[in-house]
This record gives C-alpha cells, sequence and structure tokens, in this order.
C-alpha cells in the first residue's frame, strides 16, 4: 500500500516485488470486468440467433448476417450520417463561439464582464433533463421540431466549454498579444491569428469531448425528432430495440456499430482525453 | 497591466487614422468584448436561462397538447401534493443518489489510489477502465439488458454454474434500482477515477516521504495527508456526482432504456416521472410544475457551490 501511495517512473524493474505484483493484477482484472459487457456485445453481434445467449465468448459459428441485416434492412447510413452531421455542426460552432467568449470573459476588460461570467456559470449544472419541458415548448414556438437547427442549435451552449477555456486563457502569457496589439492588429485578428493556435491542444480536447457527448446524446432528439429521416443513431437503436425486441444478435450488432466510432477515437486520442479530464476537475 | 495600457495607447492612433471615427481604446476593447461574448450569452440566456425561469411559471399553467394555456394557479402544485406515484419518484431519487454517490466516490478514489503510479501499464488499465465512458448510455442499457435477461442471461447463467438460482435482475422490484446503481456505478467510475489522478498528482510527495520519516504507515498517511489534501477535488466529486444523479441525462438514458422507470415504479426517478408525465401524457403543465422542484433544489446546490468556491474559482488559494 506503501508503494502505491507513490508516484514511480516508467518501468521500473526493482520494483517488481509480490505486494506490486497483487496490486497490478487487482488492477488488471478490474479492468477487465470493466470491459468484458463490451467484449460481449461485440461477441453476440457476430453470433447467430440460436447461439446468442451462449456463455462462450468465441462465437462457435461467426457471421456477418446481423450486420448485413442491419445496413440492408433498416435505414441505418441515414441515422449515422444524421448523428454524424449534428455532432460535427455543434462541435465545430460551439468551438468558436465558446473560444471567442473564453478569451474575452479572460482577457478583454469590459463593464459587467464579471457578472456575465458568473451568470454563464450559475448554469453550469443545468442538465437537460431538468428543463426538457420549457425547452421542448421553447423548441416548437421556434418552429424547430422535427429539423436539423433544432438538433443542433440548443446543444451548442454549455458553460463548462466556456469555462474550461477562460482558466486556459488566464494562463496564456499576456505578451504574444501585446506584439500584435502594438502592429494595430485589431481583436478579432488577435484572437484569429494568436489566441486561436495557441489554444489548439484544448480545443482538440474539447473538439473529442463534444462530439462524443453529441454522437451519443438520446434524450434531446427523441424529444424534438418524430420524422424518422431526421433520426439520430441513438434514438433508431432505441426503437429498433421495441421493433426486434426477441432478436439480440441484430440489436447488438446495431449496438456495436454505434459504439465503434466513439471507442476508436477514444483509443486513438485517449492520452489527449484522459489529461484534458484528469485537469478539468478543480484547476 | 501597465504594459498593455501603454500598448493599446500605442495602437490607437492608427486605428483613428483607419476608422476615420474617434473611439477610445477602451471603448473599442468594451466592443470586442461583447461582441465576443454575445453569441454564448444570448445562446445560453435563450436555451438555457429562459427555459429555467420558464418551468418555474410554466407549472401555474394547463398546457393542452396543441399549445394552448389556460391559467390554473397551484393546481399543479396541489395534484403533486396528491400523487403517490410523485411521492415515489423523490423517494426512488433518494434511494438512488444515497447509493450512487457514496459507491462512486469510494470507487473512484478507490481505483485512483490502485493505479496512481504513472507506469505504462497503468495507463494502459486507466484506459480500459474509462472506455464505458465513451459508450452510449442507449448502447450500455442495451448491452445489460441483454446480459441481465431472465433464465438465460450471461449473468443468470454464470451463477447458475454456482448453484445459485436464477435472478430477474431487472423485473425484481427488490433488485432493479440496485442494478441500475450497480450500472451507472460501472459506467462512471472511470471519469471519477480520472479526477480523483488529478487530484493526487497535485500532492507533493514530499509529504508522504516526511511523514514515512516520521514513522506514519500508510494507513496514517492516507488518513492524515491524502484525505485533507484531496478535499476540493473530493468536494468537486461529490457536487457533480449528486447532480448527475438527481437529474443527469445518463441516467435518465439508463432508465429509459432498460426499466421505463419499472417494476412497480421501483427505478421511476423523477426525471423519468417528469418526461412520462409530459411526453406521454402531454401533462406539460404538471410535468413543469414538478420540473420546478428540481429546479429548485439545483439552485440551491448552486448557491452552495458559490459561496464554497468563491465564485467559481475551484482551488483553495
Amino acid at each position: 500500500m506503501t508503494e502505491a501511495a507513490r508516484v514511480e517512473r516508467p518501468i521500473d524493474l526493482a520494483a517488481l516485488r509480490p505486494a506490486r505484483i497483487i496490486l497490478h493484477l487487482a488492477g488488471l482484472i478490474l479492468a477487465l470486468m470493466t470491459i468484458a459487457p463490451l467484449f460481449w456485445m461485440v461477441s453476440m453481434s457476430f453470433k447467430g440467433g440460436d447461439e446468442v445467449f451462449g456463455v462462450n465468448l468465441v462465437p462457435e459459428h461467426p457471421t456477418l448476417d446481423n450486420f448485413l441485416y442491419v445496413f440492408t434492412q433498416v435505414n441505418f447510413l441515414r441515422y449515422l450520417w444524421n448523428s454524424f452531421f449534428v455532432a460535427a455542426a455543434v462541435t465545430i460552432i460551439a468551438l468558436f463561439f465558446h473560444s471567442m467568449a473564453g478569451y474575452a470573459l479572460a482577457r478583454l476588460r469590459f463593464p459587467g464582464r464579471d457578472i456575465i461570467f458568473l451568470s454563464m456559470f450559475a448554469t453550469f449544472l443545468i442538465s437537460q433533463p431538468v428543463i426538457i419541458v420549457p425547452l421542448f415548448i421553447l423548441a416548437r414556438a421556434l418552429h424547430m421540431l422535427d429539423s436539423y437547427t433544432g438538433l443542433i442549435v440548443p446543444s451548442i451552449f454549455n458553460a463548462f466549454g466556456i469555462f474550461l477555456l477562460r482558466q486556459f486563457y488566464l494562463a496564456v502569457p499576456r505578451e504574444l498579444e501585446e506584439a500584435a496589439v502594438i502592429d494595430g492588429a485589431g481583436y478579432f485578428r488577435v484572437y484569429w491569428s494568436i489566441i486561436l493556435p495557441l489554444s489548439r491542444p484544448i480545443l482538440s480536447a474539447l473538439a473529442i469531448l463534444f462530439f462524443l457527448a453529441n454522437w451519443n446524446s438520446f434524450l434531446w432528439p427523441l424529444t424534438i425528432t418524430s420524422n424518422q429521416d431526421l433520426w439520430m443513431v441513438q434514438v433508431a437503436i432505441a426503437s429498433f430495440r421495441q421493433q426486434y425486441s426477441a432478436s439480440w444478435n441484430y440489436i447488438m450488432a446495431a449496438s456495436t456499430v454505434v459504439a465503434l466510432p466513439t471507442v476508436v477515437m477514444f483509443v486513438i486520442f485517449q492520452r489527449r482525453i484522459i489529461e484534458s479530464i484528469k485537469t478539468s476537475g478543480i484547476k | 497591466m501597465a504594459n498593455a495600457l501603454r500598448s493599446n495607447s500605442v495602437a490607437m492612433p492608427a486605428a483613428r487614422k483607419a476608422a476615420g471615427f474617434r473611439l477610445s481604446s477602451r471603448q473599442r476593447e468594451w466592443i470586442a468584448g461583447y461582441l465576443f461574448v454575445a453569441p454564448d450569452a444570448i445562446g445560453l440566456l435563450i436555451f438555457v436561462g429562459a427555459p429555467m425561469l420558464l418551468s418555474l411559471s410554466l407549472g401555474f399553467f394547463s398546457v393542452s397538447g396543441f399549445g394552448e394555456y389556460s391559467f390554473v394557479g397551484l393546481a399543479n402544485y396541489r395534484r403533486m401534493l396528491g400523487d403517490p406515484l410523485f411521492w415515489q419518484s423523490l423517494k426512488v431519487t433518494v434511494f438512488y443518489v444515497v447509493m450512487l454517490v457514496p459507491a462512486l466516490y469510494v470507487c473512484g478514489l478507490g481505483l485512483a489510489l490502485l493505479i496512481q503510479a504513472d507506469t505504462r501499464f497503468n495507463g494502459f488499465v486507466r484506459t480500459l477502465l474509462f472506455m464505458p465512458q465513451t459508450v452510449s448510455l442507449v448502447v450500455v442499457g442495451l448491452v445489460w439488458q441483454v446480459l441481465l435477461i431472465d433464465k438465460i442471461g450471461l449473468l443468470n447463467r454464470l451463477i447458475s454454474a454456482l448453484g445459485v438460482g436464477g435472478f430477474s435482475w431487472l423485473g425484481d422490484p427488490r433488485l432493479a434500482l440496485i442494478m441500475v446503481v450497480v450500472i451507472s456505478v460501472w459506467f462512471l467510475m472511470g471519469f471519477y477515477m480520472l479526477i480523483f489522478l488529478g487530484g493526487l498528482q497535485d500532492i507533493p510527495r514530499e509529504y508522504y516521504e516526511a511523514a514515512k520519516i516520521d514513522g506514519a504507515g500508510p494507513v496514517a498517511s492516507f488518513y492524515r495527508i491524502t484525505l485533507p489534501l484531496l478535499r476540493p477535488t473530493s468536494f468537486f466529486v461529490l457536487l457533480v456526482s449528486t447532480v448527475t444523479a438527481v437529474c443527469g441525462s445518463q441516467t435518465f438514458d439508463l432508465v429509459y432504456i432498460m426499466t421505463r422507470g419499472g417494476p412497480a415504479n421501483t427505478t421511476s426517478l423523477a426525471i423519468f416521472y417528469v418526461y412520462q408525465q409530459a411526453f406521454l401524457f402531454n401533462e406539460y403543465g404538471y410535468a413543469a410544475a414538478m420540473a420546478s422542484v428540481l429546479v429548485v433544489v439545483l439552485m440551491l446546490i448552486t448557491v452552495l457551490l458559490f459561496m464554497l468556491t468563491r465564485g467559481g474559482r475551484f482551488t483553495y488559494d
């Protein structure tokens, strides 16, 4: 336990003592147990209807029929495209708006700035389920039901992104912008050609988090779309489940397809994602 | 500060010449500031602020499915007090919070302590532990549903090999909420583990070394050093996990997919009951009245957060 309480340099061969091996083993077992359900999801997606409930992880008769079924019998590509389009649009617009706001709130001096920041921060804890009814009524009044606008626009605004970017800009040295201001550059020029390039690391981390969140979002798309052509993929598989309630092999194939992009994205960018979350807590 | 002012006054003549009208550098900075903040400020006002205020007033109206409003005073609130399902949903929410928040705290901190050493192996373990977070709650709900199916589900098959009778994990009123808690912990613990890892990293190693020299064992240094110095992190974790448990969309998604509030309303969380009343029964006014109770709870938590963090500063310095 004492060894666990210390931070070690990578690969410390001398430290391979029994206590450490037990800790490592415990960590590994917990981790494998954690992802086991996902392994079984993939496994079931390759199994035929007759062996889908077998305890074997590796299918005895692996088949691609489930995937074939999902892509041919259901308009699955359309739902995937909807999710991709909406998630990408929200991410790009949100990063643009939030970085502008974060920069101004961190760097520019104007009357009311602190009140604006505090009011934004006050919305930090308001989650969608709590305001879903008035939000729906508002969207209906704005003729946003069953439209891409309705899927995209209300999802753009969240205090979390503004908050993190402001924190980031507070730490950027002022000298970098001052040189540009001396050259007579306007504030937008400073933002666009100095601040934005500087914030590439945090913007890319946020881009991944925003994209994941919107790809995975369910409640809002469920609430405002009834037209099937506008279904996002999470809504589609939820209704798929009701339609094919007994055919778990189809449902698991669809789930695998839906989970794959975000899991792959995570594995590729895991270092960046993990670092940004580790520091997002209190910094 | 003084530097910035000087540089602004240098920039001013050039701007005057170019713009052709007089704006002081301070006014230019004001205008730029407002323009930069405007998109987000207006968006948040319309899509978060307005619904919040609306939810407090909508409860006094009866709203028909076609969007006709009639003022009904306190009728919705009176109905709420006499609605056993509303009280049931509050009870479920309290149970859920009371089970989930401590479980997440213990699991998050425990995992962080277990794998806090920055080795390549632990990096790999962290990645695996965090992975459920990247999957949507819809998929998570579907996968667990199939694993927990009565009789033939994987979990029942595994425990029947141990000679224990098959459980109806999601169909038994005594088990369903516990299973929702277990799955929520499984899904969320990776996130809190990372938050705790961030907190642990900030504790200087020297403290532990000094404690060791003074003869403190691992248990003592955990209680005397780790826990006290983690207080800001702990506060953040408890706050966020409570809010998530009361009204997180993750919670809603899971219940919607797996149990639909059943069996016998034992997993009918308040946010799910609000959704049902609004979008299944078209009782928008009544649903808004119930949601306004949650909004008030959230506002109280936010005020508390403000007081404890002195206006959004999460650090102690």
